[in-house]
């Protein structure tokens, strides 16, 4: 970690119109959430439905693309990356500044929202706000490590990163069985499901694969693409080479 | 004394050829490199840099690789072509960042020397989106000295200066070059190499055409052959006259289509001559006196060869 690039990170992540569309997303669901306890009453099954459909499906995943690629693939697009790379740094400790605050950015914006949430609409009845808010903030930085590896090695990091989030975590992941064993959004749902507990599964609080499994995928993802990035920052080619 | 070595370098991307085996040392003082664009330049400063694995060949600063190599950059400072910078900031926050990422150890000290020594303090609180390109510039050296390196790396630092600015960094780079670091610029311009540097190494289309100071550099500009394209009222009669004297090596009709050249007396139909001159004083003499003795009128007298790349091209061949 070094503190000047976890700083310059926050100053062009959170600067400028993207932290406005940072923080849409989770207006939206806790608009979303809002309506529907008004209209709905707290309706436990419904709460799963958004909190695990909209939040963890579709909202962590956004915010962690817009996060995870905003953390360095601007300042690899325009070069200005440049004014790290030419520094006495160890390259995996860039990533892991910039990993640092991109996961802070993602669980301060989904996981707490997804917190509020659930309070919201079901209280705190079975903990289903804090075991959904717990898997919003595991999915939310694994998700950012992924995105962060895709944006040091692609150039188009976001559009590739917007179909992996939409197709196959919210489509694919969400309803096709088999595709379900490898999906982020499945891998931490188990988290929501053993804070929950006994009433999980009359809840609909069903992930695809079990406990012992997830938390060693989610470990290899996260250290994996961690260590990944960190290797290829050392050796990228900077923008305008020829 | 401190030397970047350059030893058999070349690189390519997929087919193209961006730097064909260049061997070169640069010490101590200013070093202009001197290319047209697409040169090979910036690939060979991004190698200098450590920013671009030599695909065969080794690139050392005091023996040291430069490649996979991020301690090298306590000895380096590097001034990157591209304009782009952290410009949430201010001027001042963005130096002091890179003192602290170099982790020196009193980095406001470091950033306020750096910011003096390219004027920049009065206008230091301002974000950077707020500075003119050669403010930028500036800041842009200020973050490359702020760890007093003795070895300064510039991609094409006058790009989009005014006349007023390049004079001050033609003078700050001076001193950087007398205090003893090594100054290395790329420039695709032969007057800002000509003023600046003491020695020069010209890159021409990947390849190290020549080295050397100025004066042998000139020297072998001044001594080729001179190209000239002529128009006059009667191309073919002064390509004859132009052939008699000892002054041109070759001379050569331009025939155009029918309907050009209707204006011209004569009606040779020529759309102009090639004049090769290898005593171009002597020539530019001869050419005005024999056209008026057989009542010829000069439309047009253009060096045809004055660009760099004609330049280039000719050391190159040598």
């Amino acid at each position: 970690m070094n503190a000047t690039v976890a700083r310059l990170t926050v100053r062009s992540l959170l600067g400028r119109r993207r932290a406005l569309v940072l923080l849409a997303l989770p207006a939206i669901l806790l608009l979303l959430c809002g309506a529907t306890r008004l209209l709905a009453g707290g309706d436990e099954r419904l709460g799963v439905a958004l909190l695990g459909g909209f939040g963890l499906g579709t909202v962590v995943p956004l915010l962690a693309l817009i996060a995870g690629t905003g953390a360095i693939g601007p300042e690899i697009d325009d070069g200005s990356i440049v004014y790290l790379l030419s520094k006495p740094l160890s390259r995996p400790s860039i990533v892991h500044s910039k990993l640092a605050v991109a996961s802070a950015t993602v669980v301060a914006l989904s996981a707490v929202p997804v917190l509020v949430a659930g309070l919201v609409l079901t209280g705190t009845a079975d903990r289903l706000a804090v075991g959904y808010a717990l898997a919003a903030a595991v999915a939310g930085v694994t998700y950012c490590a992924v995105f962060l590896l895709l944006a040091v090695l692609t150039r188009n990091a976001v559009v590739i990163g917007l179909l992996y989030a939409l197709i196959w975590e919210s489509v694919i992941g969400g309803y096709v069985p088999g595709a379900q064993a490898l999906s982020v959004q499945q891998w931490s749902l188990t988290l929501a499901e053993k804070v929950v507990g006994a009433r999980a599964a009359e809840l609909g609080v069903t992930p695809a694969v079990g406990i012992g499994t997830a938390v060693p995928l989610l470990l290899v993802v996260l250290v994996g693409c961690t260590w990944y990035a960190g290797r290829r920052l050392r050796v990228l080619r900077l923008a305008g080479d020829a | 004394m401190t030397a970047l070595v350059l030893a058999q370098v070349s690189r390519w991307f997929g087919n193209v050829v961006a730097v064909n085996d260049v061997t070169m040392t640069i010490g101590p003082g200013v070093t202009g490199l001197l290319g047209p664009n697409g040169a090979g330049k910036s690939t060979l400063i991004h190698m200098m840099a450590g920013f671009l694995a030599p695909s065969s060949g080794t690139v050392t600063l005091d023996g040291d690789p430069v490649w996979r190599n991020e301690q090298i950059y306590r000895r380096i400072g590097l001034v990157p072509e591209r304009e782009a910078m952290y410009d949430v900031v201010s001027g001042w926050e963005f130096v002091l960042a890179n003192a602290r990422l170099h982790g020196l150890p009193d980095p406001q000290e470091a950033a306020r020397r750096a910011l003096a020594t390219v004027e920049m303090t009065p206008a230091q609180d301002r974000d950077i989106t707020t500075y003119s390109k050669g403010m930028k510039q500036r800041i842009k050296m200020a973050t490359a000295l702020v760890h007093d390196p003795p070895v300064l790396l510039l991609d094409e630092p006058f790009n989009g200066m005014d006349p007023r600015q390049r004079l001050q960094l033609i003078d700050l780079l001076h001193a950087m070059g007398e205090q003893g670091r090594v100054v290395l610029f790329s420039s695709h311009i032969l007057e800002e190499v000509e003023r600046l540097a003491g020695s020069i190494q010209v890159m021409v289309a990947g390849r190290h055409a020549a080295s050397g100071d100025f004066r042998e550099i000139r020297r072998l500009m001044t001594e080729r052959p001179h190209q000239y394209t002529v128009r006059s009222s009667d191309d073919r009669s002064l390509a004859a006259l132009i052939i008699a004297d000892a002054s041109t090596s070759g001379v050569e009709l331009s025939v155009a289509g029918p309907d050009a050249g209707a204006g011209h007396v004569g009606g040779t139909a020529a759309a102009g001559l090639h004049v090769q001159a290898t005593d171009y004083a002597r020539f530019i003499r001869l050419l005005p006196q024999v056209a008026a003795r057989h009542g010829i009128r000069l439309y047009d007298v253009v060096p045809a060869d004055e660009s760099l790349e004609s330049v280039f091209s000719y050391l190159v061949a040598r």
